[in-house]
Parts: structure tokens; C-alpha cells; sequence
């Protein structure tokens, strides 16, 4: 009885995908790819070569998404299965590649460097809510020719559960898929039991630019999970109508969806994005806008009329610091995902337009995410009949407590929220020092902090994969890599 | 007696198995055992136990009130055997708690007296809509330390005044603390109409009580 929000009449859905599909034909698909190109019109697409234009017809399109699984697993690294893409579940992520950090004393943003992604990894990994990790921090200190792979390097080394992640540059893929084989035991045993998933970013509007299809390309060949990042720009990159920017969306995991099943039919990929609207007084793009939400809520109704997994970038906020706004913008964003049923939300953890982390709103989101969670477990019954039969001895006293039912049931009934949440009298309020929400996250963070424990990595596998980085590091001039406490 | 036997107590008021105490405690009574051992020994350190489980966030309201009813129960069955023995068992203090007449909100006064019972206090709740007389008299009886009484409404808050007059003119105000709370009563209502101090909630009752405890210092017959 899970209480799934639909947005969308069925009749609305079908005229999403017909006009998908006729995006598909006109104005087509620019594909930036030669190889991409090739897989498409060897599948029937037709090709207006000057312009890299691809029609492709739905019949074409069609036949290549009935081979998209419906649902994957991502393991952890104890190959324990960690999250479930398809169907209804829902799982959050912290979102990805923030640029700086929220200094929770000065309250500046600050470039980010690898402590800070350390401190995000350890702080995540020490919280239930988040299912998968991701690379939340491009390091400033680290050349950019490694950005990427560098994170998903950290992450490796600090955490047992998988990874939301993405490559930067074309050549980088290869390498990243290298580093999760050698963790694996191998890319056989990476392609059975996936420990993360790639994201995929078309360039709205209806464009697979040569690194994206790249990208699509060989993660299908290496059988690891994609996870399309649609960015429908709301009233500037695509159609200023909610659902003009849903149709788009479709139209652009739709091809994204052919070139990959063609270059691998069978590979996992995930209909996703992170739109959002476009702010016409500040010329901004909020992330924590109801309006963007309900585009994810959408386009995931419309994925989910196909059966794909799904994805959205939700619960993250536009505020600069964490306060009423960003809490308002989190929560009511991620609930709308979750409500919509999307398999994984990235975003919690993040300020200002996706470019800033901050430890403790990432802590205080994992409170929203319980809390969401637990509203959509809905309402279960638990006794039968409801009420009648709880009344013997009562005497029309308020002495529920003293039922032993009361104790058996009330955790399954409700959620306890860790001490982030306050919901003691004022005077255990004040005896506590009077803190507000950001206070009692920063000790949470702490406390954290204090009990994380580094996952045993096998030592010969830390070392391949240290001797891995540091060689493209070296080449990209960066002497030595930090080296960290282990 | 035997290790096992306290061990069983302890356990049956953790887990709140008020049967399981009674039958404890009558055994005790049939097998002519010493009742305060039973108590310090056996059940106490249960309720002790799950106090502080709760204050530390490991044990919640239902377990905690289970175990206060627990030990109710036992304490039902060898008091009486304690006053024929003629022996007492030490008691951070005794107070009489009821919500004031006209109000019948019941909660709160009720989760302070098991807190207060926890704590070690001896607790007698005389329940909701209690008349002033009936607070007085019952400690008069029970050579209580204190008496709390609750108010949930503003319209009977100002019975509390009453309580506190009563004492007054039967010469008992220098014994007997007076203890205020319920949701609209604040320190400063406290002060106006003379009581000893007020808390917004169940530990904070019990450390006023045993603040008042301390102040008061009187020893008792």
C-alpha cells in the first residue's frame, strides 16, 4: 500500500511518449558520435550527415528499449545487494560533484580538497539512509585531467557501499571501470555484481554530445550501469511548459537508450535527469523549485509506463546556507520523489545550485530522508480488528502506555529520529545548550566521524589501484597523490 | 535466597511482566524472606536499570511505564509485610501527585510519578480531578515531603493556589513542598502563588524533586 503519487492521466503519459517519438523524427537527434551514429542507422535511424542529424523512426527506437532491463542490482564491495533499481523503490544518494564546501564554522564556501570528500565519504557511509555513495567533491587540489577518476579513487578507499559516479572525460571511462574491476576481482565479476553506476549526460536540448554517446558506449560494452542525466532547462535549454520539458526529457533518454542498447542490448540503464525551471528574475536554475520536482515526478511517471529504473537529482537546495530554505527545499523535493516511486534520488547534502556540499545539511537530510521514507511505508495495519479490543481496562483513562501492544508496536509505527531532531520540552532544550538544527547536526557529524571505521580494503588491491592513480597522476603532473591517514 | 531469584525479579520488571513480579513477591512472602531484600536486591536494580536505558535513548515511555506498574504490583505485596516487620525501605522521599480538581488530564502527572518512582521516590497518585482536601489529607497520612500537582487548564491552574493556602492554615507548609507543573504553568506562576518550584517536564520533576529533597533535609519518623 504504498501511496505512489501520479501526476499524470495515462492518457497524458501516452502523449508524452508519441510526442517523444516525434522529436525523434523532427527535428531528430543531434549525435556528436561517429560510432554512435553508425549503430543508429545500421538499426534503420536515417542520417542528415552534414548537419550529425539522426531521425529515427519509433519503430527503430522501440525495438532497441524492449531490450533495456527492468531492473539491477548494485552490490556493495562485500557483494551484499545494496540497491534495487526497478519497480517502486526508492533510494537516496548524496548528490554528486559539488565544487565547495560550506565551512560550518565560518559558514563561507570554500573550494573543496580531498579532506572534505573524505569527511563527506565517512560521514555518508555512517548513515543508513543513503544506500550508495557517490563522488560528491571535485578536489581543487588535484589536476583536472584526474578529477574524476581521483574521486571515485577516494571513495574506493573509504567506503564499503556503492557508488554513484560519472566520468568527466572520454578517456577517463575506461580507467574508472579499471579501478571498480580491480575491486571486483576482475570486469566479469564488476558486469555480475555492479558496484556503481555511471552517469550519462545529454546536452539539452535533444544533443548526445561525442563525449556522452562515448560514454553510453562503452559502459554498455563493459556491462556497467548507466543512469541518463536529462537536463530539460525549463524555458531556456527546453520548453518553458512542464510538460514540453517531460516530452523532452523522454526524447532524450529514449535515443540515449538506443545508442546504448545497440552498442550492448541487455546492458543496465536508467531513465533519469535533473531538470529544472529556470529562475526569470535571477536568471538561476533551482534545484529546490516545486516546479522542478514535479518535471522529475513526471518524467519518472513516464519512465515507469515502460517499467525502467528510475533516477532524479531531489533534495538538495538553492540556499547558501542551511537554514529554513534549504530544509523547506530538501525535504519537499525529495518527498515528491519518493512519492513518485524514483529508484534513486542524488541531491541531499548539496547548496547552492548542486555546486556546494555541506557535512551537516547532509546529516540533517538524512533526518528528512527517514522521515519521507517512513511516509512512504504508508500506514500498515498492524492489529485486527483497528482499535476494538484495545479498550479492555481502560476505564476511559489515558493509560495506553501500559499496554504491552503499546510497547511491542509503537517502533514499527513510528519513526525515532536521531537527536538531530529536537522533540524535547524546552527545559531539556535549554539545559542543552539551546542549539539549533545546524548545532546538533555538527555534532552529529562528529560523533560520526568518531565511530567510522575504514573498510578493509585487500591490501594488494589498494595497492594496484594506488599504483594505478599515481601513474596518471604523475602524468598529469601532479607528483605524488595525498596520502592520508588509513 | 538465591542469585536466581533476584535475577528473575530484575528481569520481570525490565520486561514489564507485572504477573511474573507479583508471583515473585508472594513467594517471598510464603518462604518467609526478607521483603527489603527482595526490593534492593531484586527489583529496584530492574527499574534502576531501565531508568537509565531510557535516559540514555535505549529504553522508551512504554517499557519504562510497564516496569513502573511492574514494580507497583510487587511493591503492593511486600509493603504490607515491611510494616508488620516494622522496617522501611530508604526513599529518596515521598510524594503525593494529583492532577487538581475540575481537570481530569491525566498524562503527564502520570509519566512524573513513574519517573519519580524510578528515581526511588515513594509515589502515591491519587489521579485526576483531586480535591484539595483529599491532596492534603493523603499527606498528612504518608508523611509526604512533597505533594505535585498538575493542571492542565488555565481556568483550574488556579487551584494550585489552593493547595498551598490549605497548608498554610493547617500549619504544614514548612514540612511539605509543593511542586507545580502541567502546560500552562511557568516559573513565574510557580513563584506568584508560593510553590516550591515547577518543571516542564518528567525529569525535570525528579530533579526538582530531589532538589526540594535536598533543601528540605528534614528527617523523617
Amino acid at each position: 500500500m504504498k501511496p505512489i503519487f501520479s501526476l499524470l492521466s495515462s492518457d497524458l503519459v501516452s502523449q508524452i511518449i508519441e510526442e517523444a517519438f516525434q522529436l525523434l523524427m523532427d527535428p531528430g537527434i543531434k549525435v556528436q558520435h561517429q560510432e554512435a551514429r553508425d549503430l543508429l542507422v545500421g538499426a534503420g535511424a536515417n542520417l542528415d550527415e552534414d548537419q550529425q542529424i539522426v531521425r529515427i523512426p519509433e519503430s527503430v527506437a522501440r525495438e532497441t528499449l524492449d531490450t533495456v532491463p527492468r531492473q539491477f542490482i548494485l552490490y556493495d564491495q562485500a557483494e551484499n545487494k545494496a540497491v534495487q533499481y526497478g519497480g517502486d523503490a526508492v533510494h537516496f544518494d548524496p548528490g554528486s560533484s559539488g565544487v565547495n564546501v560550506l565551512d560550518p564554522e565560518t559558514l563561507e564556501h570554500r573550494p573543496a580538497v580531498s579532506e572534505d570528500l573524505i569527511k563527506v565519504i565517512k560521514i555518508a557511509e555512517g548513515l543508513p539512509q543513503y544506500d550508495a555513495q557517490s563522488t560528491a567533491l571535485v578536489c581543487s587540489e588535484i589536476p583536472k585531467e584526474i578529477g574524476d577518476l581521483y574521486r571515485l579513487y577516494l571513495v574506493l578507499l573509504y567506503s564499503r557501499k556503492p557508488v554513484v559516479t560519472g566520468a568527466f572525460r572520454a578517456q577517463n571511462t575506461q580507467t574508472m571501470i579499471e579501478m571498480l574491476a580491480i575491486c571486483s576481482g576482475g570486469r566479469k565479476a564488476l558486469a555480475a555484481k555492479p558496484t556503481a553506476i555511471f552517469d550519462v549526460c545529454p546536452t539539452p536540448p535533444l544533443i548526445w554530445s561525442e563525449f556522452g554517446a562515448q560514454n553510453l558506449i562503452e559502459l554498455a560494452r563493459a556491462e556497467v550501469p548507466a543512469q541518463i542525466v536529462s537536463m530539460p532547462l525549463a524555458g531556456v535549454a527546453a520548453p518553458v511548459t512542464l510538460l514540453g520539458s517531460v516530452v523532452q526529457q523522454a526524447a532524450e533518454c529514449i535515443s540515449g537508450m538506443a545508442i546504448h542498447q545497440l552498442a550492448r542490448s541487455g546492458s543496465p540503464i536508467v531513465w533519469g535527469g535533473a531538470p529544472a525551471i529556470m529562475d526569470m528574475r535571477q536568471g538561476t536554475t533551482p534545484m529546490g523549485a516545486v516546479e522542478t520536482a514535479l518535471i522529475d515526478a513526471a518524467y519518472a511517471q513516464v519512465g515507469k509506463s515502460f517499467g525502467f529504473p528510475t533516477h532524479a537529482y531531489l533534495g538538495a537546495s538553492d540556499a547558501k546556507i542551511v537554514d529554513y530554505q534549504a530544509g523547506m527545499e530538501s525535504s519537499t523535493t525529495a518527498l515528491i520523489g519518493a512519492l513518485a516511486g524514483i529508484n534513486m534520488i542524488s541531491g541531499p547534502g548539496m547548496l547552492d545550485f548542486l555546486s556546494c556540499v555541506s557535512p551537516e545539511k547532509l546529516v540533517m537530510d538524512a533526518e528528512a530522508i527517514a522521515m519521507v521514507k517512513r511516509a512512504v511505508e504508508g500506514i500498515r495495519v498492524q492489529t485486527d480488528p483497528l482499535a476494538v479490543g484495545m479498550y479492555e481496562g481502560i476505564d476511559f483513562k489515558g493509560e495506553f502506555l501500559k499496554q504491552r501492544l503499546t510497547g511491542e508496536l509503537f517502533q514499527k509505527e513510528q519513526h525515532l529520529p536521531s537527536p538531530v531532531i529536537d522533540r524535547g520540552s524546552i527545559r531539556t532544550w535549554e539545559s542543552a545548550g539551546r542549539t539549533d538544527t545546524f548545532q546538533r547536526a555538527r555534532s552529529r557529524c562528529q560523533e560520526l566521524l568518531g565511530i567510522y571505521q575504514r573498510p578493509a580494503l585487500p591490501e594488494e588491491q589498494e595497492r594496484e589501484l594506488t599504483k594505478l592513480v599515481s601513474g596518471l597522476a604523475g602524468r598529469a603532473g601532479l607528483d605524488h597523490i595525498p596520502t592520508f591517514e588509513r | 535466597m538465591n542469585e536466581d531469584i533476584y535475577h528473575r525479579m530484575t528481569r520481570s520488571i525490565m520486561e514489564g511482566e507485572e504477573e511474573e513480579a507479583v508471583r515473585l513477591a508472594r513467594e517471598v512472602v510464603e518462604a518467609a524472606l526478607k521483603p527489603l531484600d527482595a526490593i534492593n536486591l531484586g527489583f529496584m536494580p530492574g527499574l534502576e536499570r531501565i531508568g537509565e536505558q531510557y535516559s540514555c535513548g535505549e529504553a522508551f515511555l512504554p517499557q519504562l511505564v510497564m516496569a513502573g506498574e511492574a514494580m507497583k504490583g510487587a511493591l503492593q505485596v511486600l509493603e504490607p509485610e515491611m510494616i508488620k516487620d516494622g522496617v522501611g525501605r530508604e526513599l529518596a522521599g515521598i510524594v503525593v501527585l494529583g492532577t487538581i480538581a475540575g481537570d481530569i488530564h491525566d498524562i503527564g502527572k502520570t509519566l512524573v510519578g513513574t519517573m519519580l518512582t524510578v528515581a526511588g521516590f515513594k509515589v502515591i497518585d491519587l489521579g485526576v480531578d483531586v480535591p484539595v482536601v483529599s491532596l492534603v489529607e493523603a499527606a498528612q497520612k504518608e508523611k509526604a515531603d512533597i505533594i505535585g500537582v498538575s493542571a492542565l487548564l488555565t481556568t483550574t491552574m488556579t487551584n494550585q493556589r489552593d493547595v498551598i493556602e490549605a497548608l498554610e492554615d493547617l500549619d504544614l507548609r514548612a514540612k511539605i513542598k509543593i511542586m507545580v507543573g502541567g502546560a500552562p504553568v511557568t516559573q513565574a506562576w510557580a513563584e506568584e502563588i508560593g510553590a516550591d518550584g515547577c518543571s516542564e517536564d518528567a525529569l525535570g520533576a525528579v530533579e526538582l524533586a530531589r532538589s526540594l529533597m535536598a533543601a528540605g533535609k528534614r528527617s523523617k519518623g
